[in-house]
């Protein structure tokens, strides 16, 4: 389809963009469009995810409620950390990855156009297949680290364990698929004098961030495998009267845990990063710093798995190593925050709401770290582990860090993406609903926390000192919730409006502001050439002014790859393989085995496909 | 396809074709896959409540006596069948890159031939452990000694499998020099495949 538009001589200035109807997106492999694809999937998952959390605030609101049963409880908390984490954070950092890699870096697509749409739809399917549990009522109910021997089939007989191990594991063929592919893209595909310290800080986030998922995936993937066959084939790698070890979980989830919270993270530090120079008129202070302090925290993240361990008793000489790299990498992370700090240094601040978010993050996030640093004490940690002190501290980080670091991108990109300005007088008003309600619910988590009161407990018992906090936190949540009614408001009236967005409304510092808002789907008419950081404002600064605004030209004769379906349906093939081994007991080895050839046909058609 | 649209653009930033990039970038992932349940296999080494054993005999509290279950000499020859197929994987690529059919049809199917042998002697010595008692969940040495191995094993026959989808490719003549590539990216997983199987025969087999 592409090259017959590409074909006509005439092919007016848009063509490259008016492909519509839904057999457009089912077969794009384009990488704007999949990165919308991914944004408007995480966002409903984040906002299922937010109704669980609801659900589970209006339980805990007063003493001895009954609002919710105990085994609904458990589903809702385990589903909320499963959804927030999978199908929320992460493909909304997809969204940015498939959206800007390739505009910062200058190039036409990702390296593996067809991959990255495999990557979306098996992420789709992925999280469809873990929602399906609801329907059976058998929802995931051990919590989102799915320790042993909750999992075991002695202890959690139904399907409910079946859809969270196998559900992960479809969506970790999505992760690995898509760091393979942006790794590549980063490495190899950067327009002309992009070298590596030239890239934007948020490139060079999405770079750690593949190798972290890289590296990290693995290890959960085999966790799951093992965990598969004990549920389903009888063998006892952690179940101890066949001699296994339910820690050997407990490690394998951790080794692959503790990176990806930095996979959770690094992308909104990234975020951030573009944000605070533009929105400070001086470019990021302490570049390199930023880059190798990055390198070191995703470094130091594969030696300090165990501090999600520490009462599990494993010796005072495991405890005091994991204990010093743990605290070891608050340094990386304070040259950071001091880095942005230091960027809005004297800079001319301007309070638009896409740096409002960025400066709640740097606030927020700092919260969150303090009290990282303060269960990285054995000591200390037994106090808290497992008590509403640590649901505030990874709150802090992974709401107060990424999802106000994913927020301020939302704003800051948003023009580039729909061509349009999200209104601005909202988004102030989003910012401060969320500020203030994230804070009333996470902060006084901190107290009944250090109070004592159990995390993953379906209710509490009048008078121990936890009612009021927990009003408190209740009400807070609501706020949280009007404010991201708020957001849909104003994203409703956005779309309502003409699009108009500038292609540079932010006085941007990086490539993708030097093409028309939205761009065209050829991204760049002529690969751009850059001569140094920062490479639109050097245009503009050997220009002496702000540049002119680019026209949309037809792009007649630009080579971009084809359509194609056939990433669909090797998707359909392995959620169909998973489904099939979930029920082989019922059906038998033959629907496994069809599976298995519709995944192959998939494979063949697309490896023997034409890609443009 | 990949490569005609690179040169119709622009070079890449290493100067290495994508996918060659991507295959490395796999496999560097997939070493954390074998570390894994290499460490996995470690971990459970010697915590098997009952017999049979990898080196030991045993016997039963019913009185059953079972061998050692390593027979290294069949395992041997599989290795280094193994090990040769790498060299004619390489011998096949050059055939490939130079144009030269007959090198390429013929060293690729060695190169095939081998992995056959080497999967279908997994598939015997599977066969014959479970005869001789150590079932999947006979105890944690044949749990994870079986998903150690066959892990390796599905490998190596997907291996098999694109490197005979290739090899129909260039009877068809549709294998030439200009895509030689593809018989690359097949063969530096291939070569990988091998490397892991090298750590794992004596550290399952040969260590005791
Ligand atoms: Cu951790």
């Amino acid at each position: 389809m592409a090259t017959r538009v590409l074909d006509q001589p005439h092919a007016h200035a848009a063509a490259h963009g008016e492909k519509t109807g839904l057999w457009s997106w089912i077969t794009t492999v384009d990488h704007k469009r999949i990165g919308v694809l991914y944004g408007a999937t995480a966002f409903i998952f984040f906002l299922m995810g937010g109704i669980e959390a609801l659900l589970l605030r209006i339980q805990l609101g007063s003493p001895e409620n009954t609002f919710l049963s105990p085994d609904l409880y458990n589903q809702l908390f385990t589903m909320h950390g499963t959804t927030m984490i999978f199908l929320a954070v992460m493909p909304l950092s997809a969204m940015f990855f498939n959206y800007l890699i390739p505009l910062q870096i200058g190039a036409r697509d990702v390296a593996f156009p067809r991959l990255n749409a495999f990557s979306y739809w098996v992420f789709l399917l992925g999280g469809l297949f873990l929602n399906a549990s609801f329907l059976f009522g058998a929802a995931p109910d051990q919590g989102w680290f799915g320790y042993a021997n909750l999992t075991s089939k002695q202890y959690s007989p139904g399907l409910n364990v079946d859809f969270w191990m196998l559900g992960l594991q479809i969506l970790g063929i999505a992760s690995l698929a898509a760091a393979v592919n942006f790794f590549v893209t980063i490495v190899n595909m950067r327009a002309p004098g992009m070298t590596l310290m030239r890239m934007p800080m948020f490139v060079w986030m999405s770079l750690i961030t593949q190798v972290l998922l890289l590296l990290a995936f693995p290890v959960i993937t085999v966790a799951l495998i093992l965990l598969m066959y004990d549920r389903f084939f009888g063998s006892a790698f952690f179940v101890p009267s066949g001699g296994g070890d339910p820690l050997l979980w407990q490690h394998l989830f951790w080794i692959f845990g503790h990176p990806e919270v930095y996979i959770l993270i690094l992308p909104a530090f990234g975020i951030v990063s573009e944000v605070l120079p533009v929105f400070s008129r001086k470019p990021l202070f302490g570049y390199a710093a930023m880059v190798f302090s990055g390198v070191f925290i995703a470094f130091l993240g594969f030696g300090v798995w165990s501090h999600h361990m520490f009462s599990t008793g494993m010796g005072p000489l495991a405890d005091t190593f994991f204990a010093l790299t743990t605290m070891l990498i608050a340094i990386p992370t304070g040259v950071k925050i001091f880095n942005w700090i230091g960027t809005m240094w004297g800079g001319s601040l301007q309070y638009r709401t896409p740096m409002l978010f960025a400066i709640g993050f740097i606030a927020m996030f700092i919260i969150g770290g303090l009290s990282g640093v303060m269960h990285s004490s054995p000591p200390a940690d037994l106090q808290q582990t497992d008590t509403y002190f640590v649901v505030a501290h990874f709150h802090y980080v992974l709401f107060g860090g990424s999802i106000f670091g994913l927020t301020a991108g939302a704003y800051y990109w948003w023009p580039k993406m729909f061509g349009r300005m999200l209104n601005e007088r909202l988004g102030q008003l989003h910012f401060w609903l969320m500020l203030i309600g994230f804070n009333l619910t996470f902060f006084p988590m901190h107290f009944v926390g250090l109070h004592g009161m159990p995390r993953r407990v379906y209710t509490y018992p009048e008078g121990l000192g936890f009612d009021l906090m927990n009003q408190i936190e209740t009400a807070g949540s609501f706020v949280l919730a009007l404010a991201f009614l708020v957001f849909l408001v104003n994203i409703f009236q956005t779309w309502r409006k003409p699009r108009n967005a500038p292609a540079d409304p932010w006085n941007g510092a990086t490539l993708e502001w030097a093409i028309p808002s939205p761009p065209p789907e050829f991204n760049f008419a002529e690969i751009p050439t850059v001569h140094g950081r920062d490479a639109l404002w050097e245009q503009k600064r050997q220009r002496g002014g702000p540049l002119p605004e680019p026209a949309r030209v037809s792009g007649a004769g630009i080579h971009m790859p084809n359509p194609s379906y056939w990433p669909l349906v090797t998707a359909v093939g392995i959620l169909a393989f998973f489904v099939t081994l979930m029920m082989l007991a019922k059906i038998g080895i033959w629907a496994v085995i069809a599976s298995f050839a519709l995944l192959l046909l998939g494979v063949y058609k697309w490896a023997y496909e034409p890609a443009g | 396809m990949t490569a005609h649209a690179h040169a119709a653009h622009l070079e890449t930033s290493t100067g290495l074709d994508n996918r060659k990039v991507a295959i490395w970038t796999f496999i560097g992932s997939e070493c954390m896959f074998f570390a894994t349940l290499i460490s996995n296999y470690l971990v459970n080494k010697g915590k098997s409540l009952v017999g049979p054993f990898p080196h030991e005999p045993w016997t039963s509290p019913a009185g059953q006596h079972f061998e050692p279950i390593f027979e290294i000499p069949l395992v041997t020859l599989g290795t280094a069948l193994l090990l040769f197929s790498s060299l004619f994987v390489v011998l096949a690529l050059s055939g490939a890159q130079r144009g030269s059919r007959k090198a390429l049809i013929g060293w690729l199917g060695a190169t095939i031939a081998c992995g056959v042998f080497f999967a279908g002697m997994q598939v015997y010595e599977f066969t014959h452990f479970v005869h001789r008692g150590l079932g999947f969940t006979t105890n944690l040495f044949g749990s994870s000694f079986y998903t150690l191995t066959g892990f390796h094993g599905t490998h190596v026959a997907i291996g098999v499998l694109w490197l005979a989808t290739l090899w129909v490719d260039a009877l068809r003549g549709k294998l030439p020099p200009a895509k030689s590539l593809n018989l690359e990216m097949a063969a530096l997983y291939w070569h990988f495949v091998d490397v892991v199987w090298i750590i794992i025969f004596p550290v399952v087999y040969l260590i005791q």
